[in-house]
């Protein structure tokens, strides 16, 4: 991967094109190595579909949502307005993320600050692409595979998108295994509400390890996440069971882009 | 009018005093809380209200106790439809006044039977939940004292009552049969003539008999008038307010946290000078003190008064803590303490302004109740919200409380001061700037 695929807004607007969606990497898919994975994936996806997309690039900044939920509104509401200045300034109407918490707080949240966007997760996006046909992924490595799937609390629960991640994973013919605690009643990973950023409070155990043995218990080649969070408390806890030699946690858009070799 | 309908018309006077007193001390109680404007969508409101409270949709995600609790709901709504006819019989000295119905009245009485020992039944297999099976949702240290006895408490009273229910049907019952001129022939008895055999009334004299039935009648009439009026000082109160609780559900999404618009204003006067910050908002005067606007919550009064309708709407039945990842995991956190908590300190407070006529500080508040580590436990994962049967929101509160511990105290944890740097400085919450933002798309 090199910058001339990755537009940013700037330059993009300097050449006079209006983009059809802004893709808002976040911090998380900007900085985390696990995370930056998913980010690339997504982006030959993107450009795989041929999407006019851009990013802000260094004019990116964290959207304030590990502040908001830590008790600092102030932090929150300066990174808030900083940022629906910069989206506003380029005329950004459409939004998509890999990450739901950027898409919850971009979604939900800047309305009430003067930043009003359809916001879609990238699952949301992926599935949209292959039901107008612009991209074709036939099952291929992950054709009968034992695929399981994490609900994100803030996609899911947070937001009511249950579906989406799932009929992707359907179009990649592989065998879709419900976890006892899905959709509504999905579990968390223990990183939300700012959890990421501090150590867990006392207890008899971590959350990820809770989660991650639920899932496997399902016996599933590939655990698959919508989160980059969710991903990094889940990868922990496969490990932690010495099980990453049998089991993978992946990304949609990672599944995606395997499958479809792109 | 004999002296029994006078006793009679002076209790139910009594009972309805008192009880509405109790409400007006609860509703107070709860305008003690924040005010927040709630009346959008009311078409949306209304449906949620029937669906969740009405129609109990959220009580049967578990279906054995959602099975359960609907013959409960049901026997204690529909069975009050008989309270009527006690009434009436109570002022006018009559028996069984609306048997004119003829085949209807046999119908509901009978319904009214079958309901009855549904929950006789259901509060029987309650008791074994909470008591012999222990299910650890029922076990679990927060209802350590009153509240258990509180959950025990009702179910026995609920037993009681149904038994002098169907015990007076069982002697009314017999002496229809005996033609006893004052207890003439009304009512279908399907339960209680069961009742009658087990008991072997047909062995009694009509005299015993007449005194079983009036003391059964009289027990269930003043058994249901302190079953009203223990409602206010019991977590039993969620069959009123389970009502307008669901009518005010958060309509937003789950994971959506309301504006501070008080900081919108200071931070665009912060960022640029020629706004002027805003205006500090004038004291509150409530229960006769004055309460400064402050961010986030320390006490009640800084709390909506929605989240102290949700917390005397809790009926503490353990759901949204059986779900709650933290509590799980064996952390301080109890979704349902919060509730409890929340509404203890309620009635702490109300309690002084009932013995001072006015709020006097206490030097206590929330935080006195709730630690730091019990709100910093929460992944703000909203399996509380979704799992609880009346739609009440403890991220709320939790969020409400840490606010006023960042904002007002300074008091986090030290991995969130190092976020709070990183996001102030670098614009993330990890230490890299944003010339590294774009690294990514390198390699």
């Amino acid at each position: 991967m090199d910058r001339t695929s990755v537009p940013t807004i700037a330059d993009m607007t300097a050449q006079g094109v209006t983009p059809e969606v802004l893709f808002w990497v976040g911090c998380a898919g900007s900085f985390d190595d696990r995370a930056k994975k998913i980010t690339k994936a997504f982006v030959r996806i993107l450009n795989a579909a041929k999407v006019k997309f851009a990013i802000l690039g260094q004019e990116e900044t964290c959207t304030g949502d590990p502040a908001r939920r830590a008790g600092n509104e102030f932090l929150f509401q300066m990174q808030a307005l900083q940022n629906v200045t910069v989206l506003n300034g380029y005329g950004v109407k459409r939004i998509v993320t890999a990450c739901p918490h950027c898409f919850n707080t971009l979604k939900n949240e800047y309305p009430a600050l003067g930043g009003t966007y359809e916001v879609l997760h990238h699952t949301q996006f992926i599935n949209a692409l292959m039901k107008e046909g612009r991209i074709k992924v036939e099952g291929g490595s992950f054709k009968g595979k034992r695929i399981t799937f994490h609900d994100p609390c803030y996609l899911g629960r947070g937001n009511n998108e249950y579906e989406a991640p799932r009929e992707v994973l359907l179009k990649l013919d592989a065998a879709l295994v419900e976890l006892k605690r899905s959709k509504q009643n999905g579990l968390c990973c223990g990183a939300g509400g700012a959890q990421m950023f501090k150590e867990a409070e006392p207890g008899t155990r971590e959350v990820n390890i809770e989660r991650s043995e639920e899932a496997l218990g399902v016996e599933p080649n590939v655990i698959a996440a919508g989160c980059p969070f969710c991903n990094t408390m889940l990868t922990d806890g496969v490990k932690h069971f010495n099980k990453e030699g049998e089991v993978r946690v992946k990304d949609i858009a990672e599944l995606v882009a395997e499958a479809g070799e792109l | 009018m004999g002296i029994a309908s006078i006793v009679f018309i002076l209790l139910v006077g009594a009972a309805s005093w008192l009880f509405a007193r109790n409400i007006m001390r609860v509703r107070r109680n709860i305008l003690l809380g924040k005010d927040e404007v709630i009346n959008d969508r009311p078409g949306e409101r209304w449906a949620v209200m029937t669906r969740v409270a009405l129609g109990q949709s959220k009580m049967v995600v578990r279906p054995i106790a959602g099975f359960l609790h609907i013959i409960v709901y049901a026997g204690f709504v529909i069975i009050n439809i008989e309270v009527l006819e006690i009434i009436i019989d109570g002022i006018f000295g009559t028996h069984r006044v609306l048997s004119f119905m003829g085949g209807f009245y046999d119908f509901l009485i009978g319904s009214f039977e079958w309901l009855a020992l549904g929950v006789w039944v259901a509060c029987a297999i309650f008791l074994v939940r909470r008591n012999v099976i222990k299910l650890k949702r029922f076990v679990q240290k927060e209802l350590d004292g009153w509240p258990r006895s509180d959950a025990n408490l009702i179910l026995v009273t609920e037993i009681a009552l149904m038994s002098a229910f169907l015990l007076m049907n069982a002697a009314d019952w017999t002496l229809q049969q005996r033609g006893d001129e004052h207890y003439i022939a009304a009512g279908a008895f399907p339960v209680s003539s069961a009742v009658a055999g087990i008991f072997s009334f047909s062995a009694y004299s009509s005299g015993t008999l007449i005194a079983i039935e009036r003391v059964c009648w009289w027990f269930h009439i003043i058994g249901i008038l302190a079953f009203l009026n223990y409602l206010p000082y019991s977590k039993h109160l969620h069959i009123l307010l389970a009502f307008p609780n669901t009518w005010y559900s958060k309509l937003k999404p789950k994971t959506e946290i309301g504006n501070m618009d008080r900081v919108t204003g200071e931070v665009k006067s912060m960022v640029d000078p020629s706004i002027a910050p805003p205006e500090m908002a004038a004291p509150r005067l409530v229960a006769g003190h004055e309460v400064t606007d402050r961010f986030g919550a320390k006490d009640v009064f800084d709390l909506s008064w929605k989240s102290l309708m949700d917390a005397y709407s809790c009926t503490e039945c353990g759901r949204c803590t059986s779900e709650c990842p933290a509590n799980l995991t064996g952390k301080l956190l109890s979704p349902r303490k919060i509730m409890m908590d929340t509404r203890d300190r309620v009635e702490e407070v109300g309690k002084v302004i009932d013995a001072k006529g006015k709020w006097e500080d206490d030097g206590k508040s929330l935080h006195t109740r709730i630690s730091d580590e019990e709100l910093w436990a929460c992944t703000t994962c909203n399996a509380c919200t979704q799992a609880c049967p009346v739609n009440i929101d403890p991220v709320n509160i939790i969020m409400e409380m840490r606010r006023y511990l960042v904002m007002e105290e300074s008091k986090t944890r030290p991995a969130l001061t190092s976020m709070f740097n990183n996001v102030e400085n670098n614009g993330a919450p990890w230490a890299f700037g944003p010339d590294k933002r774009l690294d990514w798309t390198e390699g």
